[in-house]
């Protein structure tokens, strides 16, 4: 699957995650047996390309903010591998926690509990100053200022503490501080989503411009599909920890393959939008304790056959028109 | 209440943030009354070697149980003659030195090993927290005993051992704290950022604990200052001629009936050391405990309280409805700061129809919808004008009883979060059938058929089964039909819904608005809808009503507001959304941020923001002007004139 | 939930054995040889051999405990020599005079705690609020012992209302009225300081679940404020308090040794002071055995009864 996308774009790939699984529980209990276990992600592969915004959609329990914490080495994988600029992840994270601190950064959901309440913003924006780098108190002054410059904050800021700042306020510190140590990729998960739409437009716009300026990769994760759609170049949709579709971000909302995608799409209101698509309110989660053997989303799909229920559809089981676009179904959606 | 943002708004500069703590303390009678006498206390006990005593050991079988009052001995004498007042000041500096030592070793291993567990987790966490358990198997005094056993009688023994059997209290309070804040944003953070592990621990998450470290010594400093007199009293502390205020208790009890001065004089002493260290450590916790703090621990009234001017009562509005809201106006009172949460807000919902509310957190929106019903909680808030009316009946002046029958009854709510506006230890069915029963003369057969019946009208699947389950057995979707199942219970004729899909699913929010639409045309009711998404409200409502800054700054039917948008406010918050299927759309952001409802700006709560602003927007007040019955705008500028109204 | 119960108290096994050990180990710490305690300073080396042979005393520690154990098993816990009869029948009966007094404690200090804290929320800043407040203030202020002697010299030697001492009278006692007669003032003693502890608790815990989003459902669902306070705020508060009734056990036993030195109660923890001085280590070892299992025992009870109240633990 890796080489089907490697010929096809020119970007290279800076961060190549193969085959990752994480398992939470599963521990032996003290008087035999195991406690129960939950696969948040499974069988995932994906690259994502220098330069390039991955969005990351998918509901609550899909398995996107395991995947966030696994690329910025919070958490390990239970197996499969993470690369990064060819260097496996796990491996880095074990010698020199520091060494991939200084190359992946996270941008939290919520900017507000990001910040230590009894610190000041200029000790939080210090903080990977003094530990991921070796610059003199001089040169982290300077560094300090043309952060917040960046950021569009007041440089008197610096002295106070978070409970001073609202939302808006406290993400670009939360931004600044992933920015302070010059990273190559930044994980952005749910960024916006704890912010009021009209600070939420300030800082997706402020992201675009960082990128530009110091030349970022993104992985964007976020439930929102309009918000994931204005700021991705590629999107990956998830489902019950395992990738249902990825391809071109226009590829996947012009023409989505999955059906859960087209649900996703469908069920989204947007303004002016009268007609939702719903579903049957039987239509519940699979339990994540007791996975179905098939499709995850066969329960839910209109297009179920006994294959989607028996077996499970390969990651690149239906291919798009578009380069690289990929869905995990046995019935694709053709265009109508 | 997503109306978080009254105190969550950053401060003007200038004004002073919030009371200083030592302020804060004095400011509590008690606390301070404490301070002092334990002040004082501690003083004389310091000042023991140099006031003119005599000696406290020195007995003088010639003037023993002399009573108190006497010249020369101010308190009077025990069975051996020694002068009590001597006794009692050299003892009280035994007993606190001991019972602060004690509260010093307990608090600082105690906390260490609640620290290393929380934040170490896993193995470590199990194996401390294993053997604390174990200890806090055995009432404590068992321990305590068993520990003067092994190492025998003696002051420093009694302090060890209480101080030993103190550390469990630290150990799980700080482990508790340690554990919640290891798993908070700024932790994982803080790693991010390089910091290693002891660095995270001691230098990020002690600064969060202390407060509660500080807390639990104040309040158990008394305790084991009572602790170590009473293993004294027991003869097992302090031994002669070495006295604490225990031991002087325990050895004036022999005399108790023939002279009950020389046992109830040190008793007391033990008192009001005690009672003043208490109201002191109550005053600290008062003060740290960030819930006090915040005012989360005053109890709300059932009703929101009434402070309206009865002569100005606004009448109802011509165009009748079935909720008709005038000039209502909702305040926060904080201290001696005044947030008008809700400024002079007019609705009018007729039967069968839909009406959204659109705003920004800290917009009033929800405080307008609890208002209604006199759900917001008071203290701190108050209806402070204007009135409600359900049907030509004003809501503010019925009386409580009334209220609550309308509640549920003819007024119906559904809110936000489903798992936090469920009862965890009922049953969903008893609960339904609470509802039911509450305005029904029903059997208890009679409400389970209609509690089926609500379920099934939801599309609960399995709705007779579910009736026994828990909500937390329950996905969020389904406790949200619960919700609406509960609010349908009584055929309301208004439901207000304040953001019921917000905490939702996309997915699982399309299934809900499309039953709340379709339970809309089957059985007519008005919907007040509360919400901050121009989406959601293309889905369900004919008119739309936009909130800014407490006020309506925009009303009409949903698509005329949504296509030609006559407030800039209104036509911003549609732009700066990005909208699925039009990705290159750039998204025009507002720049700065809402004013603060405690000062509102003259004239217009935009005009700051705003990319049209004139020098008239800043003066006066600007009525909502109406265009027609049910277009209009609180704008001296308004965009789009040309188009339709 | 009778599996649930039955996981409980399968695993209050390991807890009750590691009670043992501990129990076990503090004994073999204490210094001092218990031969010379029972003869006296001046007694033959062959006697102190003969004596330490009889106690098992010659052998490894693990031995020495697996044969106490063993003989725990038979309810042979020893022979106490300062009163020279088994240890089991004398930690029984100095037991029961405990649980009658402690009982009597936690049942009043559950029922005014409760009640206290309650009133003290739905009035809060009330002057019923202010008056208990200050009287649990007062009440976690006075050390019991000093207490203990206030009320005989006021109720016994003053007003002669009630006895100083003991269990039953002298003479001619021994019914349940004598018992209730003599219980009165140290029940009332012993279960001041957790009243107080309960009532602070159960008021915090009452504003804290008013506050609560599902309160404000119940309002909106037209429900009466007492149904709304006594049960949905109660039930609530009730699963937060039930626990630290749990724990207050443990406070009520521990404050019976001092009100039962006070009112010389014929219970266990008199007993336990006494065997201390007396260096009567067995008494002690059975005694502090006895004791702890009954805290154990009783927190699971805790335990289960919460529980009861919150399905979201089973």
């Amino acid at each position: 699957m890796s080489e089907h996308m490697a010929t096809d774009q020119t970007g290279s790939a800076l961060l190549a995650i193969d085959d990752v699984e994480r398992i939470f529980g599963g521990e032996r209990k003290l008087f035999g047996g195991r406690t129960p276990a939950v696969h948040a992600v499974q069988g995932l592969s994906l690259d994502v390309r220098r330069g390039e915004t991955l969005g990351v959609v998918g509901e609550s329990g899909c398995g996107k903010s395991t995947l966030a914490r696994l690329v910025v080495g919070l958490d390990l994988p239970t197996s499969g591998s993470i690369t990064f600029n060819g260097e496996d992840l796990a491996e880095l994270a074990r010698k020199d926690r520091n060494a991939l601190a200084r190359k992946v950064q996270y941008v939290f959901q919520d900017p507000v509990a990001s910040l230590n309440p009894r610190k000041t913003i200029r000790t939080i924006l210090e903080a990977p100053l003094r530990h991921l780098t070796d610059m003199n108190a001089d040169a982290r002054e300077r560094r300090l200022n043309e952060l917040l410059q960046a950021v569009n904050l007041a440089p008197e800021f610096l002295e106070r503490y978070p409970h001073e700042f609202s939302g808006g306020q406290a993400q670009r510190i939360g931004i600044a501080r992933a920015l302070a140590a010059g990273p190559e990729l930044i994980v952005l998960d749910e960024p916006v989503s704890a912010l009021d739409v009209s600070v939420q437009a300030q800082v997706l716009n402020l992201l675009d411009k960082l990128k530009e300026e110091f030349g970022l990769t993104y992985i964007f994760i976020s439930h929102d599909l309009s918000v994931v759609e204005s700021v991705s170049d590629r999107v990956a949709v998830m489902y019950f920890g395992r990738m249902a579709e990825l391809g071109p971000s226009r590829g996947i909302f012009r023409a989505p393959l999955h059906p859960y995608t087209d649900l996703l799409m469908r069920s989204a209101p947007a303004p002016g939008r009268h007609d939702l698509m719903s579903e049957d309110a039987s239509a519940e989660l699979p339990d994540p304790y007791d996975p179905p053997p098939g499709c995850a989303f066969a329960a839910r799909c209109p297009n179920r056959t006994d294959k989607c229920v028996e077996t499970r559809p390969a990651p690149d089981e239906a291919t798009g028109s578009a380069p690289g676009h990929i869905a995990a179904c046995h019935h694709p959606l053709t265009r109508a | 209440m997503s109306e978080a943002a009254l105190n969550s708004q950053s401060r003007p500069k200038g004004k002073p943030a919030r009371p200083g703590t030592a302020t804060l303390l004095l400011n509590n009678t008690l606390a301070t009354s404490g301070l002092i006498v334990l002040t004082l206390i501690c003083l004389i006990a310091l000042a023991a070697p140099v006031l003119p005593l005599p000696d406290p050991d020195v007995t003088a079988p010639a003037n023993r149980l002399i009573p108190p009052f006497t010249a020369g001995h101010l308190l009077g004498t025990d069975d051996l003659g020694r002068d009590i007042l001597s006794r009692l000041i050299w003892g009280t500096r035994v007993s606190l030195a001991v019972g602060l030592s004690a509260t010093f070793i307990a608090a600082l291993f105690g906390s260490l090993l609640g620290l290393v567990a929380g934040y170490a987790g896993g193995r470590t966490d199990a194996l401390i927290m294993r053997g604390i358990d174990m200890v806090m198997a055995f009432p404590y005094i068992l321990l305590a005993l068993a520990i003067v056993a092994v190492l025998g009688a003696g002051l420093l023994n009694a302090l060890y051992a209480i101080a030993l059997v103190n550390i469990p209290f630290f150990a799980r309070n700080i482990r508790g704290m340690t554990l919640g804040l290891s798993r908070r944003e700024f932790v994982d953070a803080a790693r991010l950022s390089g910091k290693s592990p002891p660095q995270i621990l001691f230098l990020e998450i002690l600064p969060n604990v202390m407060p509660v470290i500080v807390i639990t010594m104040s309040t158990t400093v008394g305790w084991m200052i009572l602790e170590t007199a009473g293993l004294s009293f027991l003869g097992l502390g302090a031994q002669p001629p070495q006295a604490d205020l225990g031991s002087i208790l325990g050895q004036g009890r022999k005399v108790l009936f023939t002279s009950p001065h020389v046992s109830v004089i040190p008793g007391l002493m033990i008192f009001v050391l005690v009672m003043s260290i208490n109201l002191f450590g109550d005053g600290v916790r008062d003060i740290l405990d960030p819930r006090l703090r915040a005012g989360s621990l005053t109890r709300p009234v059932a009703r929101t309280e009434v402070r309206r001017d009865n002569s100005a009562i606004p009448k109802p509005s011509a165009r009748g409805g079935v909720l008709d809201v005038r000039q209502m106006r909702t305040e926060f009172q904080v201290g001696s700061s005044v947030y008008k949460a809700v400024g002079g807000v007019d609705l009018n919902l007729k039967q069968g129809e839909c009406l959204g509310i659109v705003g920004e957190s800290g917009s009033g929106k929800s405080v307008t919808a609890m208002s209604i019903m006199g759900l917001v909680p008071t203290p701190p808030g108050r209806i402070a004008g204007g009135a409600a009316y359900l049907d030509g009946e004003d809501l503010f002046a019925a009386s409580d009883r009334r209220v609550r029958d309308l509640r549920g009854g003819s007024v119906a709510y559904v809110f936000q979060d489903p798992l936090s506006t469920l009862h965890p230890l009922f049953t969903i069915g008893e609960q339904l059938k609470e509802a039911i029963t509450a305005h029904q003369p029903l059997s208890n057969t009679q409400a389970t058929e209609k509690a089926v019946e609500l379920l099934s009208l939801v599309r609960m699947p399995n709705a007779r089964k579910r009736l026994g389950a828990y909500p937390h057995e329950l996905s969020g979707g389904m406790r949200q039909r619960v919700c609406i199942a509960m609010a349908l219970a009584n055929d309301a004729k208004v439901l207000i819904a304040d953001e019921p899909t917000t905490a939702l699913d996309v997915t699982v929010q399309s299934q809900i608005l499309t039953l709340m639409n379709g339970l809309r045309r089957e059985r007519n009711s008005a919907i007040l809808f509360i919400t901050h998404d121009f989406g959601v409200v293309s889905a369900l409502c004919d008119r739309v009503a936009v909130m800014y800054a407490g006020r309506i700054v925009e009303t009409g039917r949903t698509e005329d507001v949504l296509n030609h948008p006559k407030h800039p406010y209104t036509a911003k918050l549609i732009e700066c959304v990005p909208v699925l299927g039009e990705p290159e759309r750039r998204l025009d952001a507002i720049e700065g941020r809402p004013p603060v409802v405690d000062k509102l700006p003259e004239g217009c709560a935009f005009a700051d923001r705003c990319p049209f602003v004139q020098a008239d927007c800043r003066r006066g007040e600007i009525d909502l002007e109406m265009s027609s019955p049910e277009r209009g705008v609180r704008c001296l500028h308004p965009l789009n004139e040309e188009a339709p109204a | 939930m009778g599996a649930y119960i039955a996981k409980r108290l399968l695993a209050a096994i390991p807890v009750l054995f590691g009670l043992t050990i501990i129990v076990f180990l503090i004994m073999a710490m204490i210094p001092g040889d218990p031969a010379t305690a029972i003869l006296g300073s001046f007694a033959t080396p062959e006697n102190v051999a003969r004596i330490n042979r009889e106690l098992g005393l010659d052998k490894s520690l693990l031995e020495q405990y697996f044969i106490w154990i063993g003989n725990l098993f038979q309810g042979d816990l020893g022979r106490s020599y300062a009163l020279n009869r088994p240890v089991l029948d004398e930690v029984l009966e100095r037991f029961s005079a405990t649980l009658i007094l402690a009982g009597t404690a936690l049942i009043l200090c559950a029922i005014f705690g409760l009640l206290a804290g309650i009133v003290s929320a739905v009035r809060q800043y009330g002057w019923a609020d202010k008056l208990i407040t200050l009287l649990v203030l007062i009440g976690i202020s006075t050390p019991s012992f000093f207490l203990g002697l206030l009320l005989i010299l006021v109720f016994a030697v003053k007003l002669k209302l009630f006895p100083a001492s003991g269990m039953y009278a002298i003479y001619g006692g021994g019914d349940l009225p004598d018992l209730l007669y003599h219980l009165a003032l140290p029940a009332l003693t012993l279960s001041v300081v957790a009243t107080g502890v309960i009532a602070r608790l159960t008021r915090t815990a009452m504003l804290e679940v008013l506050r609560q989003d599902y309160i404000r459902t119940a309002r909106a669902k037209g429900l009466s404020e007492r149904k709304v306070i006594y049960k949905h705020a109660f039930k609530s508060a009730l699963v937060g308090v039930v626990p630290v009734i749990g724990i207050q056990a443990g406070f009520v036993i521990s404050g019976a040794v001092y009100v039962e030195t006070v009112f010389q109660w014929p219970g266990i923890g008199s007993m336990l002071v006494k065997a201390i001085s007396t260096r009567d280590l067995l008494l002690v070892q059975g005694g502090v055995l006895v004791v702890a299992a009954a805290y154990v025992l009783f927190n699971l009870l805790a335990d289960v009864i919460q529980t009861l109240l919150d399905p979201r633990l089973r």
